[in-house]
Order: structure tokens, then sequence, then C-alpha cells
């Protein structure tokens, strides 16, 4: 046994694992090869758990223990168990912990090593990182977590003109705290007080952000706790950490960066705060009042769209919190036995996330082919006789396009108004999550079916099939 | 050793880079937490602080929460994932030959 327990075994298999992780998210880049890919990295990581429990001369093994059979009664559950509407906030929830642990650990370290007393100069500075960084994780996290769960209000929240200047002094306060640490303070209080700023700072960046935001502050957080991991790793001499926390900390930016292109938002400005929701946008907003919205019934949208030759189904939020996929395919599947050819468009930030869309209507065995990025189906509008808008709002309200005022200006759309009729599946009129007024339900040729996503959807296949 | 570590930091960021630039926006999603998952590898780190020695029962009860949330950030990301990719895996299997007509109902039954 003993040879097991030795530095070059323990390395061998970190070498082992990181190759699995490599091999594993290259997996997760192809639809074919995904499934086996997270299998994978989940093999990379047991390869790295195992090594590690070889190290010699570690102790406190029930506590190792009852700290992983906590984690395990509470993950597992939760992972089973969570609708597939709501991942986007379980895949926050589990970021948020990953911080709350990275800080955890770098806040043992400070008093284990009282206050960094004989470390070297870049393992306190890696350590102060990885807690703060971590702490702004775990708290900017769990503020996403409340919000999609809806448990705290979806709008930005703001302290208006001071929320810069305060999220400046909680930054700079966290930063003095730290470098106070590293230049040789070892007051406790002071490693406090870093935690508890850089949580308010998490706070507080992440309140005033908008729904229509959160899948970029999500992945920002993500990759933020990859690089604070990796810090961690480097404060203790460990490879595995370095790698992991390194290649998740890259690869997060860049699906950050992805994400924030498709909405033609920078992550400064997005960070910054603050996104609809206060009528920024005087003129629609007042105009509103005046006009109004065509209504239909189940009936005449089913006619109308019976005798269409294409259909283009844009998916949204609505979908999502109705369940409304697999009623959704039905209905698809019965126009389709009428000849008539359907596609699903796909907005990059459909959803809570970029790919949400994606994944539900797989859920529902939706024929890959037939689901659309916006890239490809927008010029196909033009020649559509019906688009049937499913709870989405913001990713097709026009005035992206043409209202310098609104604060969705600039953003990339899909081209609904193009088609020759528009059908909109909403619960009310009441304006979405980014709190901006959609000029498309006014527009003469777009009728708008009122009530939840899944009846509505189901009203129109049964008045389908009777037809 | 900082240095090499360094180093290692380096590369791994641009392995990061190389791995995850070409991906089809269906998998934004699982990926966002795939990777998540990847993180949870500082549950190790708790291994490491608590086994050698942590001493104090504050340190101990934060170490052993810090393994909780670690863990957890582990088993439930991959399982999330799974959950998600399942998905993806059924319907691959079905829609090779048949084209969009072959398909309507047979994954479910």
């Amino acid at each position: 046994m003993s040879w097991l327990q030795d530095e070059t075994v323990i390395q061998s298999l970190y070498i082992v694992a990181f190759a699995l992780f490599i091999f594993g998210l290259m997996g997760l880049t192809g639809p074919r090869t995904a499934v086996r890919g997270n299998l994978l990295a989940a093999a990379g990581m047991a390869v790295a758990v195992g090594a590690t429990l070889l190290t010699p001369g570690l102790g406190n093994w029930w506590l190792i223990l009852l700290g992983v059979a906590i984690g395990t009664a509470a993950g597992v559950p939760a992972a089973r168990k969570v609708r597939m509407t709501a991942m986007p906030q379980m895949v926050a929830l589990f970021n948020g912990v990953g911080g709350g642990a990275i800080a955890l650990i770098a806040w043992v370290e400070f008093r284990h090593s009282n206050g960094f007393e004989h470390a070297a100069a870049y393992v306190s500075i890696a350590s102060l990182f990885a807690a703060l960084i971590g702490s702004v994780s775990f708290w900017g996290s769990t503020i996403a977590f409340g919000k999609l769960q809806e448990v705290l209000p979806g709008r930005p929240v703001t302290a208006g003109r001071l929320q810069q200047p305060i999220n400046l002094v909680l930054l700079l306060g966290s930063l003095a705290c730290g470098v106070s640490i590293a230049v040789g303070g070892q007051a406790e209080l002071l490693m406090i007080g870093l935690l508890v700023t850089s949580a308010a700072l998490g706070v507080l960046v992440v309140l005033p952000i908008g729904g229509a935001d959160m899948p970029v502050v999500i992945s920002l957080l993500n990759a933020a706790t990859g690089l604070s991991a990796a810090a961690m790793g480097l404060a203790l001499d460990n490879t595995a950490l370095i790698v992991a926390g390194m290649i998740v900390g890259a690869s997060g930016s860049i699906l950050t960066n992805l994400m924030a292109k498709a909405m033609n938002r920078s992550i400064p400005s997005i960070v910054a705060g603050g996104f609809g929701g206060n009528g920024s946008s005087g003129g629609p907003a007042v105009a509103a009042g005046q006009r109004s919205a065509r209504r239909t019934s189940a009936a005449d949208a089913a006619i109308q769209l019976a005798y269409a030759h294409q259909v283009i189904i844009v998916p949204g939020y609505g979908m999502a919190v109705a369940q409304a996929q697999h009623t959704v395919r039905d209905m698809a599947t019965a126009l389709e036995s009428k000849g008539v050819s359907v596609y699903y468009a796909i907005h990059p930030v459909a959803g809570r996330m970029p790919g949400h869309m994606n994944v539900l209507l797989a859920e529902a065995d939706v024929p890959y082919d037939q689901l659309k990025e916006m890239a490809d189906i927008n010029g196909e509008f033009t020649h559509t006789d019906v688009t049937l808008v499913i709870g989405a709002n913001d990713v097709t309200n026009p005035a992206a396009r043409t209202d310098p005022g609104s604060p969705i200006y600039g953003m990339p759309i899909l081209d609904v108004d193009h088609s020759r009729s528009v059908i909109v599946l909403k619960r009310s009129m009441n304006p979405g999550f980014a709190g901006v007024d959609n000029e498309l339900y006014y527009h003469p040729k777009t009728s708008m079916l009122f009530g939840d996503a899944k009846s509505s959807v189901n009203e129109l296949t049964r008045e389908l099939k009777a037809l | 050793m900082l240095m090499q570590n360094l180093a290692i930091l380096v590369l791994a960021g641009f392995v990061g880079f190389a791995v995850i630039s070409k991906v089809p926006n269906t998998l934004h999603t699982p990926l966002m937490s795939g990777t998540n998952a990847i993180h949870g590898i500082v549950v190790l780190g708790g291994f490491i602080v608590l086994g050698s020695g942590a001493d104090g029962t504050l340190n101990k009860i934060l170490l052993v929460v810090a393994i909780a949330f670690g863990t957890m950030n582990v088993v439930g990301g991959f399982l999330v994932t799974d959950r998600m990719l399942a998905m993806f895996k059924t319907k691959r299997t079905e829609d090779t030959p048949g084209g969009p007509a072959g398909d309507r109902d047979g994954a479910r039954s």
C-alpha cells in the first residue's frame, strides 16, 4: 500500500484526471459526444478525489466523510428532482456553493497560518484573491438564484445614483483588507472584513441586474469561481486545482463573451447594472395607452395556422414556465400532418440561458434539424405565413432595431415582424422580464392569444385536429 | 515551484480557450453546467487542509461546510448536466436514417 502514497503516483493520477477533464470537455462541445464527455469529466473528478485521498498523513477521516455525506445528501436530490425549467437557477446555486467552499478554505488557511505569518507572499496573495472572488461568487450566485426562483424580484433593484459609489467603496474596502493582510496584518477582523465587504459587493452587483442579463451574470460568476479555484490551487500548491480551475475560468470567459455579444451588450455595462424597468424610454410607454392589441381565439388561430405553408415557432421563457414543450411538439406534429412545414427559431438568449430552449425542446423530442439559430432563420421570416410566438418577448421586440431610446436598442432580435402574420401567446399584456414594452403587440398583423402557454397550445392542437 | 505552477496555470488557460471556442449554441447550458461541476474540484482543497490536521473547532466546522459545499458542487453539477444531456441522447439515436417524417413517437414508447 505504501507505494500508492508516493508523491509520483498521486501526481500521475492527477495527470490522468486532467486528460479526462480535457477529453470530457471536448466531448461536451458536440451533441453526439456530450453525454460521454460529461461522464469522462466526472470520472476525471473521481480519479482526482481518489488521488488526493492517498496523500500521506491525511487525518480527520470522519470529518471528511461527514462533509462529503452532507454535500451528497444535499446535492443529489436537488439535482435529481429539479424541473428542466429550473435548471438555470440550479446551475447558479451549484456555482455559488463552489465559490463559498473556496472562501471558507481561504478563511481557514488564514486562521491556520496565523494570518499567513510565515507564508510566501504569493501564498497569501493567491489565498486572499480566492477568498474575495469566492465570496463575491457565493453571494452573487445566491442572489441570481433568488431572482430566477422568483424569491426576489426579477426586476432591477438599484440604489440609483448611489449604486456605483457604494460598489466602489465596497470593492476598495475589500481590497484594503486584503492588502493590509498581505503586508503583515494578522487581525482576524481584517479577514472577516474582506469576506463581508466582498459578500456585500456580490449582493449589490447582482441585485440591480435585470432578468434578461442573468445568463451572462451566471456565466461570469462561473468563470470567476473557476479563477478563484485556480488561485486556491496556487496557494495550496495543488496542480489539480490549478488546471481544472483555470480551464473553467478560460471557458467561462468565452461563454460569457458569446452571450454578451448575442445581446449586443458589453460585460462592463451589464455589471455596472440596471436594465430597463423604470420606463427609461418615455415614447412607447406613453403611446401604449392609446394603442390596442388585437385579440384572437384559439379556433381562429388554428385556422390561420392550418392553412399556412410555413410556420415558425418562437419559444421563450413563457413556454418554459408553463412546461409547454411537449404540447408544443404535439401541435407541431398536428400541423405537419396537414402539410405545414414547421421550424423553431431559437434566439441565443431566449429563456434564461443560452441553449435553454434547445434543452426543453430536445426533451420533447423535437427533431434537431427543426431548431434554427437566429442567423439561419431571420431571412426565412419574409416568406413565413404565420409566426407563433410562445412566451417570448424582448427577443422579438422591433424597438431593438428602430428605437434608439429603448434600453434594448441594438440587441439582435428575431425579425418576426417580417412574417405575414404573427400570433403571440402570452399570459397578459404585462411587459417582459426586461420591463420594456413590446410594440410588436400593437402591430396590425399581430394578434394576441391570451392565457397560459400550455393550455393555449393544447386548445390550438384540439382545434387543429378538429379541422 | 511558483514559476512551474504559473506555467501550468497559463497553459491550462490556453487549453480552456482551445477546447471551448467552438461550441454550438445548443450545448451552451450543458457546457456551462459541466464546467461548473469541474470547478467543484475545490473540494480537494478542503480534503487537504482538513486532512493535514486543521485544529480548533471553528476551523473544523468551516472545513466540513466547505467540503459539503464542494461535494454538492461536484455531484450536483455532473448529475444536472447528465440529465440535460440525456435528452439529446434519446433524440440522436432515432434521427439518423428516418428523417423528419419517421421519428414521430418512437422514442417515448
